[in-house]
Order: structure tokens, then C-alpha cells, then sequence
């Protein structure tokens, strides 16, 4: 019997350290892929709320934002380039909201990995991001999506559909906010 | 028995992977230290005590000693295990952005940790301008790490955040899990808890 627990003891010590260096993170979800299902926190300010068309508190999935694309954004409170590409992702931002053929059809929700609320509020409050920011603290999101590098974007196609299609899906900033637009609107066919 | 060996498998499965979300700003540079032992030291210090003094070269070039801040400053000492790793690359690019915070409870940050000047010069870069100094803990190796009891027996410190009022008493010691960041609000609500 002792024999026995002794093999046990063994055999979960061999699968523990194996599981440390075999551990492979998901892929990102490339573009053709479905969004894995995210349970998002909702933002608590109701500007955000209104914006992503949502009301309440809770949790949220990406295909109850009424738009026709959604730019979900994987950033870091932490992360030098996101803090560096704060202003132009705002940039980003008016240049959708003042257009008027493609404001509301057009959203983006950054989502903070490993960032609490506080962390979150914080890079919002600094950089005066216009759009809203969900935290990620305990990385669950960020694990579902391929633990990607920040900043990350994830572009998905909506279109009333209930299914949240990926479209784009690419790593670090993007240095001419104007051509990642046109691109956002020819790939998720907004109209 | 073999529904807990099941059970700890499973729990080990799905928290084995270290929780951080890498800049990009590090690119692949990053050495990947896997998922460490949480706490690997035993504590020399604690709450209310003298904070042990100590003089550190920075990167700035100077020397900084924790008693120049006495009377003046609250110091928060963020000790932090070995440059170019995970979690530690993403910690002090986070307290880069929120000097007022610090400023608003008449604190400073020294960022210290055992690697050597050029290591630290070289990590640091991808943060951009740093406002807190870097201290360099390199030699005797891990001296101001051993006093306080956190330098672990790889020669690493500990992740572990110290707050030392103006009167050079310790005032509060995290001494976090390696794998994770301690949580900014943390530190600054202790640091709201301060005298004035």
C-alpha cells in the first residue's frame, strides 16, 4: 500500500513538472475564426455602457455590442508600447466617431490583462481614453485568447449576427491609424 | 485517493502556466522563467522596525542612500527578482505612469534589484524615462536583499514591495508571490495609511 502511494506521489510529480515546460498557450484567434466565448466585465461608467449599448452590471459576450465591428484591443497598464500608443489609439477613436458614416458601426474596448480596476481606471484617467476599458485581473481572458503580447488587436465582424467572426488579428501598434481603419471597414464589410 | 490525485492534476493543469502579459516592447528578448516557488527566503524585518540603511549605486550614476530621505520622504522600495524576466518587465513600466499618485503621498519609488549596472541599464531602456531610480543590489551580491531576509537561494530577490515612513520606520512588507505583480491599489492605499 505504501508501494503504491509512493507511485502515486511519483507519477503526479512527473506530470506537475511536465506540465510546467509543456504548457503551450493557445494560438491567437486568427481571422476566419470564431471569438472564443469572453465573458467581459461590463464597464461601470454609463458613457462606456451607452457607447457599447449595454445597460446593468455584470458580465458581457462581444456579440451583445450593438455595432457592426468591434476592435477588441488586449492591452497592459504595464506595457510601455500601450502607453506610448494611448494618444493614437484616441486618435483612432475621433476619427471613427467623426465620420459620420461609420460612427456606431465602429467600437473598440480595450481589455486590461492582468490589470484590475483600479489598474484600469488609472491608464484611463492618464491617457483620457475616450472608449471604454475592462479589466482582466486574473489573466482568465487573456489565457482564452493565446496569452498574446501587448498591445494586441482583435477586430471582429458582428453585423447582427451571433456569431462574433474574427476578421484581423495582429500584435503591436499601428503606426497609420488611417490605413488600419480602411482596413477594419473593407475586412469586417462595414456599411 | 485517486479522485485527489485527479483533483490535483487538474487544479495543476489549468494554474500552471505563469500568469503575465508581456510587452511587446520587449520583443522575444524575455527569458521565460516558468512558474517559480512563491516565497523562497525568510524575512529579517518586520513592521515597525528600523528599516535597515543602505547606500546603493543607481543608474543614474549616483549613489542613494535610504537616509537621505529621512525626514523628508515616505519610500517605496520595490524590490523586483532579475531584470529581463517575465513579471518583472511588466511591473515598473506600470508605476512610470503614475508619479502623481506617489507625489500625492509625499513618497518615492526606488526600483531595486540584483542584477548590475549595464544589465539594468539595458533592461530598462525598453521602458522609456524612468522617473524613480534603479538601484543596482549587484555587489556584495544581493546585500541589501539578504539584510531585509528576501534574496532567495538562487541569488534573486524576492518580488516585495517595502513602504518606510519619513522616520525611517517600516510601515508595511509584501513580500508577493514571484509569479504575480502586486496589485498598484494595494500600495497605495498603504501608503494613504501613512502618518502624516
Amino acid at each position: 500500500m505504501r508501494k503504491r502511494r509512493l507511485l502515486v506521489v511519483f507519477v503526479v510529480w512527473i506530470f506537475a513538472f511536465s506540465a510546467t515546460a509543456f504548457a503551450s498557450p493557445l494560438q491567437p484567434p486568427q481571422p476566419g475564426q470564431l471569438l472564443p466565448d469572453l465573458k467581459l466585465p461590463k464597464p461601470p461608467e454609463r458613457r462606456d455602457l451607452q457607447y457599447l449599448g449595454l445597460s446593468g452590471s455584470g458580465t458581457f459576450s462581444v456579440d451583445q455590442v450593438k455595432t457592426q465591428a468591434l476592435i477588441v484591443q488586449i492591452f497592459s497598464m504595464y506595457c510601455p508600447y500601450c502607453q506610448k500608443d494611448a494618444p493614437n489609439m484616441n486618435r483612432f477613436f475621433d476619427l471613427i466617431e467623426n465620420n459620420p458614416a461609420l460612427k456606431g458601426k465602429i467600437k473598440i474596448l480595450g481589455v486590461g490583462a492582468g490589470n484590475s480596476m483600479f489598474e484600469v481606471n488609472t491608464f484611463k484617467k492618464k491617457y483620457k481614453v475616450p472608449f471604454p476599458l475592462v479589466p482582466d485581473a486574473d489573466f482568465s481572458i487573456h489565457k482564452k485568447i493565446g496569452e498574446v503580447r501587448t498591445p494586441y488587436f482583435i477586430v471582429v465582424k458582428l453585423n447582427g449576427s451571433q456569431k462574433a467572426e474574427v476578421v484581423y488579428s495582429r500584435l503591436g501598434a499601428h503606426e497609420n491609424i488611417e490605413a488600419f481603419l480602411a482596413d477594419v471597414v473593407k475586412l469586417a464589410n462595414v456599411q | 485517493m485517486k479522485k485527489r490525485v485527479f483533483l490535483f492534476l487538474l487544479f495543476f493543469f489549468f494554474t500552471a502556466s505563469g500568469a503575465s502579459a508581456l510587452s511587446d516592447a520587449y520583443k522575444e528578448n524575455v527569458y521565460q522563467t516558468g512558474k517559480l516557488k512563491p516565497v523562497d527566503s525568510v524575512l529579517k524585518v518586520k513592521v515597525g522596525q528600523k528599516a535597515p540603511v543602505f547606500t546603493l549605486p543607481a543608474l543614474s550614476g549616483k549613489k542613494v542612500s535610504l537616509a537621505d530621505y529621512r525626514g523628508k520622504k515616505n519610500v517605496v522600495l520595490s524590490f523586483v527578482p532579475a531584470a529581463w524576466t517575465p513579471v518583472c518587465s511588466d511591473q515598473w513600466p506600470g508605476y512610470n505612469i503614475v508619479k502623481e499618485l506617489f507625489d500625492e503621498h509625499d513618497a518615492v519609488l526606488l526600483g531595486i534589484s540584483v542584477d548590475n549596472i549595464p544589465t539594468l541599464y539595458s533592461w530598462t531602456r525598453q521602458m522609456g524615462d524612468l522617473w524613480f531610480d534603479v538601484l543596482s543590489d549587484f555587489w556584495p551580491h544581493g546585500g541589501v536583499a539578504s539584510r531585509y531576509g528576501i534574496l532567495r537561494s538562487d541569488g534573486t530577490a524576492e518580488r516585495a514591495i517595502i513602504i518606510i515612513d519619513k522616520k525611517g520606520i517600516l510601515r508595511y512588507i509584501d513580500v508577493h508571490d514571484i509569479n504575480e505583480r502586486p496589485p498598484l491599489e494595494t500600495i497605495i492605499r498603504r501608503l494613504a495609511q501613512l502618518p502624516k
